[in-house]
């Protein structure tokens, strides 16, 4: 590792100030943004470093998610970097403006403090809102502790702004675990982000721009004439975009490691992965209570071990694949539920990478944590004894609910 | 092809694969998709301009001795037909 010059201060803070500290050190030129639970304390830290004069941008309240990101699409066509912050219903209103900012080409950068999908009627955590959008072309990134977030708000515009991908990031942040949970988190300087992140690289390509007049997003496809070869390029285009991005992610969190000394996997995280015969794969703050049971099971002697899945868009074929290979049977804890396959969606698109291994092994889909409720040690042992149970033999079919019996 | 008011600058530089941008003006004027169009009788025209008046596409034009259509930019909506108190217009179907 190469000489770490970062000199940090050390806070202690919730999820959502630690968002809103990455925020602040990335310089954006315009945030705009509706208060909706569990996100409401990251608009209200924004808005006290804003009215301290910590933090110089324009913050825009605006009347509803619909116009906070029709607003930041504006902004980004003007040169500007833009932020936001929703989750649940929020983000349902804005899914019309929400789903045009890719296609756009937009590098922007949303936390999503992530809540549980109603009905029935929840303000708690859940990871539903982030994976019903899934494939709305946005890039998806999933932390595990209150400091990946921060890390991963600064990273997340190098990434989006990076001119082989130039497409916009959603960093999750588990509503409630990570939002309301206060840890001791390494704040990095100022000087040392202006470093690592350029100057907004926004609207290069795509602007409102009097020196530079073009018309956005023109009518486009159709089925006569170039309608269909010029769609079917712009898609590609897209794809492309998040194909890069799966190396320019992978280098951001390097060169983060490198320059601050905290490396975070960027794609996926094996742990006691080696040696293991069989493992768990998890998504988001989950982790940390899964890394304790298989801490546990190992000294049991379990030969278990864990695939955490930080990216899931795009999705990480090839380290899944690498990951997958090590093992003979896995158990994959969502905390949002694939509706259409009666399982969770990581462990839909988990088997999709089994395929790829070219080895048909077991695979068990587990959900917990949903509308707010804690998955403990004692879920994840029980999530381990039952996978390794898949290992000799005893598959199972449907999801097992894991806070059923709570 | 109709040139916007500004110069367009040149875009070649920008990968054709990112954003849907348009650097050429397309006017795709209400006159290439129309399916019926106004004919005037000169002979009931009194230019009293009811037509005029009420044409939304703003396409009646003035001759020495009846009114008449741009018909690049009639959208063949026959509201003039309607409101004509001579009749002295008829919508007739465009040549497919």
């Amino acid at each position: 590792m190469s000489e770490v010059t970062n000199f940090p201060r050390v806070v202690v803070c919730e999820g959502n100030e630690a968002a809103a500290i990455g925020v602040a050190l990335s310089r954006p030129d315009i945030i705009a943004v509706y208060p909706i639970t569990p996100q409401s304390s990251l608009v209200e830290h924004l808005s006290q470093m804003v009215a301290s004069g910590t933090l110089q941008t324009d913050l825009m309240q605006m009347e509803g998610e619909h116009s906070v990101m029709s607003a930041l699409q504006g902004a980004a066509l003007a040169g500007g970097r833009t932020f936001t912050a929703t989750c649940g219903p929020g983000l349902a209103f804005m899914f019309e403006p929400f789903i045009r900012t890719p296609g756009l080409r937009l590098p922007m950068v949303c936390v999503l403090v992530t809540r549980d999908v109603l009905s029935p009627q929840t303000v708690w955590g859940g990871q539903q809102d982030a994976m019903i959008t899934r494939d709305a072309g946005w890039i998806q990134m999933y932390c595990e502790t209150v400091q990946e977030v921060l890390d991963t708000v600064i990273m997340a515009y190098k990434i989006a702004e990076h001119r082989d991908v130039v497409l916009p990031v959603t960093v999750c942040s588990d509503g409630n675990y990570l939002g309301f949970g206060v840890t001791r988190v390494e704040v990095p300087d100022q000087a040392s982000v202006d470093a690592f992140l350029p100057s907004p690289d926004v609207n290069w390509h795509v602007a409102l721009d009097p020196d530079r007049p073009m018309g956005v997003d023109p009518l486009t496809g159709g089925a006569r004439g170039i309608g269909p070869r010029t769609f079917v390029r712009y898609r590609k285009g897209h794809c492309r975009g998040m194909q890069n991005a799966l190396r320019v992610i992978e280098e951001v969190h390097a060169e983060w490691a490198d320059r601050f000394g905290r490396r975070h996997a960027g794609l996926v995280e094996e742990y006691k992965l080696d040696d293991a015969k069989y493992a768990l794969v998890t998504i988001g703050s989950m982790t940390g209570a899964a890394k304790n049971a298989i801490d546990a099971a190992r000294e049991k002697g379990e030969r278990v071990g864990l695939i955490k899945v930080k990216t899931f868009r795009p999705f990480p074929l090839a380290a899944m694949v690498t990951a997958l290979s090590k093992v003979d049977a896995v158990g994959v804890v969502d905390r949002a539920v694939a509706f259409g396959w009666n399982c969770g969606p990581v462990f839909q698109e988990t088997l999709g990478a089994i395929y790829r291994t070219g080895r048909g092994i077991p695979a068990i889909s587990f959900i917990g944590g949903l509308s707010g409720a804690d998955i403990t040690e004692d879920h994840f042992a029980r999530a381990i004894a039952m996978t390794a149970q898949a290992l000799v033999g005893d598959r199972r079919d449907g999801p097992i609910w894991l806070n059923e019996s709570d | 092809m109709r040139r916007q008011s500004h110069d367009m600058f040149n875009a070649s530089a920008i990968p054709d694969d990112l954003s849907s941008i348009a650097t050429v003006l397309d006017p795709m004027l209400p006159g290439d998709w129309r399916s019926m169009r106004p004919v005037v009788d000169r002979e009931k025209c009194v230019k009293c301009a009811v037509c005029w008046l009420y044409c939304p596409a703003q396409c009646v034009v003035e001759k020495p001795r009846w009114f008449d259509f741009d018909l690049a930019v009639c959208k063949g909506c026959g509201v003039c037909a309607f409101e004509c108190p001579h009749g002295a217009i008829t919508m007739i179907e465009e040549a497919a």
